[in-house]
C-alpha cells in the first residue's frame, strides 16, 4: 500500500461526507442570509437519530435515512419558522447569535436523552472494505460519497429544473426584487432551509459512522464546516464539495509526507492565499451569490 | 404569532438553563457550609472525563455530609464549567477564590487544565488537589501547595508495559512496535519512558507520530502505523474518539498487532465498548490506578454507591470518578489532620503524611508528585476487564497475542 496514495483517496472519499455536511451551511447563507451556527448540532442530530434506529429499532442506517432525512426537514422548518422568519434586519449577525442559541437548546436536549457518553454508529460496511491496489478502501466512505453525489445532484436538479430551483435562485439573486416579482420568499427560505437541514441527517449519519461523538462534539464540527464554506465560497454549492475536498487531501497528505503537527496549518495557509487572491472564495461570486 | 413568542421563550428559558455554566449543590442544614471550587469540563473535548469527575466529587460530598460534614459544618460544591479551554480554567479558579471566597478549591481534569489551575492557586495560596494533572509540567511550576492524587506520575504511566512485555518468553517478545500520541501534556511525556525501555529490551521503533490533540482525521495516522506493520501499538490518546479513529482505520485496513495499549480511552467503561464495538474491546490494555475489585480503602462502599446512582456495572465506573472521589477522601483526612480549613495550614500537612484513598494509599513529594506508588495494567478480556499486571495483584493471564478485531 503506498501511504500517499491511501491518503489521497481517503481523503476524498471522506471529503464527500464533510460535503455533505457543509452543504446545507452554504445554501442557508446562499438563500437566507444566515450563518446557521446550528449546522454542527444538527449534523449530530441526525447522527444521534440514525444511531438510535440501529442501537434500539436494529434499523440499518442507510435505511434509516427514509426516517431520518424526513425528520431533520421537519426540525429545519421548525427552525425557520419560529426563529429565522422573525429575522427581519442584520440576518447575518442575529442568525449567529440565534442559531447558536438554537444549538445550545438542542445540545442540552440530546444531553439529557442520549447521555453524555460517546457513541458511534455500527453496521457491517462500516468495518467491511474492498481491496484496490493494497489498499482497503472502507464501504463506508465509498458510500458516503456516492450519498454526497447523488444528493448534491438531486438538490442541483432542484435547482436548475424546476420551478421551485427558480424561484430559489431569483431569490439568491436578490430577495426583494424576488418579492416584487410574486416570489413567495417566505415560503422558499422555509423551504431551503428545510432541505438543507434534511440533507444534514445523511452528513450525520456518515459522521456518526466514521466518528465517535458526544452532543459536545458540535464545536469542533462547525468550525470545521465554516472553514470549508469560507475556502469554498459563501453559497457556492458546489465550493463546499471542492473545498471539502481539499481539505481533507491536504490535510491527510501532510500527515502522511511530513507531519500531523502541520496538517491542518497547511489548509489554514492554502485558504489564507485563497482569501488574498479571491476573498470571496473558490467559487463565490460577488455581489451576487450563487447557488 | 403568540404561538411563536410563547417557543422563543421557552426556548430562551430552556437556553439559560442549558447555558448557565454555574450549579451549585445545595446543603438546607449547615448555616455555614464550607464552601468548595470546582471547575470541570462540562462541555467541549473533555466533556465525558469532566462529568465523571464531577459524579466523584458529588458523590464525596454526599458521603462526607452523611457522616456530618468538615469539622461538623456541611460541605457544599461550587461547580463551574470550563469548556475544556485553559482560558475559561484560568477566569474560573480567579473567579472562584478571588470573588466568590470559597473556602477550598478541588481541581480539573487533565494537565492541561490543572496548569492554569495551580496558577491561580499558587497565587491566592490555596491547596489544590488534581485529580488528573500529573504531567511534567504541572511540577514543573514547583507549587507545595499542590498535590495529583493518583498513584503515579503520568511519565512513569507506561513503565509497567515495558515490564510485562519483557517477562514474556523470548519466543513470543514482539520485535517491532509503533507509537502515536497526542501533543497533549498528559500523553507525550509518557511514551519516551517506554520507548526507551522497550528499545533497552530489543523491540525496534519503526514509527513515533505526535499529532496536534485537535486533528480532526486520525485516518493518515493510522495508515502509517498500519504500513509500519508494527507488532506492538502504543496510543497516547486523550479520549475514546481518538481510539475510535485509529481501531476502525486498523479494523477497515485487516491489521491487527499483538498487543495495543492506549494512554486513555479504554479506561472509559461501557462508553469505550459502545464507541469501538464490544467485541473490539478484546485483548485492549490500558494503564491504571484503580480498579472496582481493588482491596482499598472505602472501596467496595465507593462502588456500592456509585452502581446505586448511576447504575450500570462495576467495569463501567469510568476511571475518573474514583480519581476525584480520592481528592475528597484526601482533602477530609487533611482536615481532621489539622482540625483547619485554613489553606496554609492544609499545605503543610500536605507532605508528610500517608493519605488512603480508593486508589490504595497515596504520599507526595514536594510539589506534589505521588511518591512509592505504580500504575497496575487492565486488559478487556470477554467484555471486563481485569488486572494483568503486575502478578501479585493479577486477575487473569495477559492475553498475548490479542485476537483479530471482530
Amino acid at each position: 500500500m503506498d501511504l500517499v496514495f491511501g491518503s489521497v483517496v481517503l481523503g476524498i472519499l471522506s471529503g464527500g461526507i464533510y460535503a455533505l455536511m457543509a452543504v446545507g451551511l452554504t445554501l442557508s447563507f446562499g438563500v437566507l442570509e444566515v450563518i446557521n451556527i446550528a449546522q454542527g448540532m444538527l449534523v449530530l442530530v441526525g447522527a444521534y437519530f440514525s444511531f438510535a434506529l440501529e442501537h434500539y429499532w436494529h434499523i440499518d442506517p442507510l435505511v434509516g435515512l427514509l426516517v431520518t432525512i424526513p425528520a431533520l426537514f421537519l426540525i429545519g422548518y421548525g427552525i425557520e419558522w419560529a426563529f429565522l422568519r422573525p429575522l427581519r434586519q442584520d440576518r447575518v449577525a442575529l442568525s449567529i447569535l440565534v442559531t447558536y442559541a438554537v444549538a445550545l437548546v438542542m445540545e442540552g436536549l440530546i444531553g439529557l436523552w442520549f447521555g453524555d457518553n460517546f457513541v458511534a454508529i455500527h453496521a457491517w460496511y462500516v468495518d467491511a472494505a474492498v481491496d484496490v491496489f493494497g489498499l482497503y478502501i472502507p464501504y463506508i466512505y465509498i458510500l458516503g460519497f456516492a450519498l454526497a453525489i447523488v444528493l448534491l445532484g438531486a438538490v442541483y436538479l432542484l435547482l436548475y429544473r424546476t420551478k421551485f430551483g427558480a424561484a430559489l435562485r431569483a431569490t439568491v439573486q436578490n430577495r426583494d426584487a424576488a418579492v416584487l416579482i410574486g416570489i413567495d420568499v417566505q415560503r422558499i427560505s422555509t423551504l431551503t432551509f428545510a432541505i438543507a437541514t434534511g440533507l444534514t441527517a445523511a452528513g450525520g449519519m456518515l459522521f456518526g459512522a466514521t466518528n465517535a461523538f458526544n452532543a459536545n462534539s458540535m464545536l469542533d464540527l462547525i468550525s470545521r464546516l465554516l472553514m470549508i464554506i469560507i475556502l469554498g465560497g459563501m453559497g457556492s454549492m458546489g465550493g463546499a464539495l471542492i473545498a471539502s475536498l481539499i481539505m481533507l487531501v491536504s490535510v491527510d497528505v501532510v500527515s502522511v509526507v511530513w507531519t500531523p503537527n502541520w496538517s491542518t496549518f497547511a489548509f489554514f495557509v492554502i485558504t489564507v492565499v485563497v482569501m488574498v487572491l479571491r476573498p470571496q472564495g473558490l467559487f463565490g461570486a460577488p455581489p451576487a451569490r450563487k447557488v | 404569532m403568540k404561538t411563536r413568542a410563547a417557543l422563543v421563550a421557552l426556548t430562551a428559558s430552556t437556553l439559560l438553563l442549558a447555558a448557565c455554566g454555574t450549579t451549585t449543590s445545595t446543603s438546607s442544614a449547615a448555616k455555614s457550609p464550607i464552601v468548595i471550587g470546582v471547575s470541570v469540563s462540562l462541555s467541549g473535548d473533555f466533556s465525558g472525563d469532566g462529568k465523571a469527575i464531577l459524579q466523584g466529587y458529588q458523590m464525596w460530598v454526599n458521603d462526607v455530609n452523611k457522616q456530618g460534614g468538615l469539622l461538623g459544618r456541611k460541605v457544599q460544591l461550587k461547580v463551574v464549567d470550563d469548556d475544556s479551554t485553559t482560558q475559561q480554567t484560568l477566569t474560573n479558579y480567579t473567579t472562584l477564590i478571588g470573588t466568590d471566597k470559597v473556602n477550598l478549591v478541588f481541581g480539573p481534569f487533565s494537565s492541561l487544565l490543572t496548569i492554569p489551575a495551580e496558577q491561580i492557586a499558587k497565587r491566592y495560596g490555596y491547596v489544590l488537589l488534581g485529580p488528573a494533572g500529573g504531567a511534567p509540567n504541572v511540577f514543573a511550576e514547583k507549587y507545595k501547595g499542590y498535590a495529583f492524587v493518583q498513584p503515579a506520575s503520568v511519565v512513569n504511566n507506561l513503565l509497567t508495559f515495558g515490564q510485562m512485555i519483557d517477562a514474556l518468553p523470548a519466543a513470543q517478545r514482539p520485535t517491532t512496535v509503533a507509537y502515536a500520541t497526542s501533543n497533549d501534556p498528559f500523553t507525550q511525556p509518557q511514551l519516551p519512558p517506554l520507548q526507551a525501555e522497550l528499545t533497552k529490551d530489543g523491540v525496534k521503533s519503526v514509527s513515533y507520530q505526535v499529532f496536534p490533540d485537535e486533528t480532526p482525521d486520525l485516518t493518515p495516522e493510522a495508515l502509517k502505523i498500519v504500513h509500519s506493520g508494527a507488532q506492538v501499538v502504543v496510543l497516547g490518546t486523550t479520549s475514546v474518539p481518538q481510539v475510535q479513529a485509529f481501531v476502525q482505520t486498523f479494523v477497515q485496513q485487516h491489521y491487527t498487532p499483538k498487543a495495543i495499549i492506549a494512554t486513555s480511552g479504554p479506561d472509559q467503561g461501557s462508553q469505550f465498548a459502545t464507541a469501538i464495538g464490544a467485541a473490539n474491546t478484546e485483548g485492549f490494555l490500558v494503564p491504571s490506578g484503580w480498579t472496582p475489585t481493588a482491596n482499598t480503602y472505602q472501596n467496595g462502599k465507593f462502588v456500592r454507591e456509585y452502581l446505586a446512582k448511576y447504575g450500570g456495572t462495576a467495569n463501567a465506573i469510568p476511571g475518573d470518578a474514583p480519581e476525584a472521589y480520592s481528592v475528597g477522601q484526601i482533602m477530609a483526612q487533611m482536615v481532621a489532620k489539622t482540625h483547619s480549613i485554613n489553606n496554609a495550614t492544609l499545605i503543610k500537612a500536605l507532605h508528610d503524611t500517608t493519605f488512603q484513598t480508593v486508589q490504595g494509599p497515596m504520599k507526595f513529594g514536594p510539589y506534589g508528585a505521588p511518591v512509592g506508588g505504580g500504575t497496575f495494567l487492565v486488559q478487556w478480556q470477554s467484555g471486563a476487564t481485569q488486572i494483568v499486571w503486575p502478578t501479585s495483584i493479577q486477575q487473569a493471564n495477559f492475553e498475548y497475542p490479542k485476537p483479530n478485531w471482530k
